[in-house]
């Protein structure tokens, strides 16, 4: 399902995202901003966002096979997936938007 | 299924009422629960990046939220369900390797796991607290 690579990926994608938030620990909008418009900032938050929601649509998807059993279970893995592709585009939407914007 | 036998529900074999918690189990389900609590969180981050693009209006009322006293202790339990899920999948990544499954390998990297969460938790919040100046 291409799911380990994905997973391996997400390691230090998530480390980095997790280190950049700690060291802008209190930065103004500006500073913060410029960060988010490096290059490699964007190209790596834009990476971490669709591996992460892969991730969590695969994840969701096997929760959703354990405990729902009815005919409900086909629309709601359908719909949690849907649900995390369209968060992964407004992610990188606004990534983006901040990447282009002035 | 035997179309002859009458729609009951049968008694199902007890397993969490009667089975003690051990470190693999509790382990196990604390990875998915995590995963479930993250994917909640994903949603806090594309928000978080849209209000930062919508503009400094709208990341400042974002922040503020985040800031809270409530907005805080949500952080920290996502900071930690992070450090648990991480660490928890990378245990599961070595598995895929087929290495540690003894079962003394198993008890070593799932306290391991345990230690290792609670010390990158800890020791995320007091880096930020550094950088943060607070």
């Amino acid at each position: 399902m291409g799911g380990t690579f994905n997973a391996v990926a997400l390691v230090p994608l998530t480390l980095w995202f997790v280190a950049s938030i700690i060291a802008h620990a209190g930065s103004d909008y500006a500073t913060f901003i410029t960060w988010l418009q490096a290059p490699l900032t964007t190209l790596l938050m834009i990476l971490l966002l669709i591996a992460l929601f892969h991730h969590s649509a695969l994840g969701l998807r096997v929760v959703i096979e354990d405990y729902v059993h009815s005919g409900f279970k086909f629309a709601a893995v359908i719909a949690v997936r849907l649900g995390c592709y369209g968060l992964a585009v407004a992610g990188i939407i606004a990534t983006l938007r901040v990447a282009f914007g002035g | 299924m035997n179309p002859n036998s009458a729609p009951q529900s049968r008694p199902l074999s007890p397993n969490i009422q009667i089975y003690r918690p051990q470190l693999t189990s509790v382990l196990s389900i604390a990875n998915r629960i995590t995963g479930v609590v993250l994917s909640l969180g994903a949603v806090g981050l594309v928000v978080w990046l849209s209000a930062a693009a919508a503009g400094p209006k709208p990341y400042a009322a974002v922040q503020g939220v985040i800031g809270s006293s409530l907005g805080q202790i949500m952080l920290f339990e996502c900071s930690f369900a992070f450090f648990l899920h991480l660490c928890g999948g990378i245990r599961h990544l070595v598995w895929d390797t087929v290495h540690g499954f003894t079962l003394r390998s198993i008890y070593i990297s799932g306290w391991a796991v345990v230690a290792t969460s609670i010390a990158l938790t800890v020791a995320a919040w007091v880096a930020s607290l550094f950088v943060g100046g607070r």
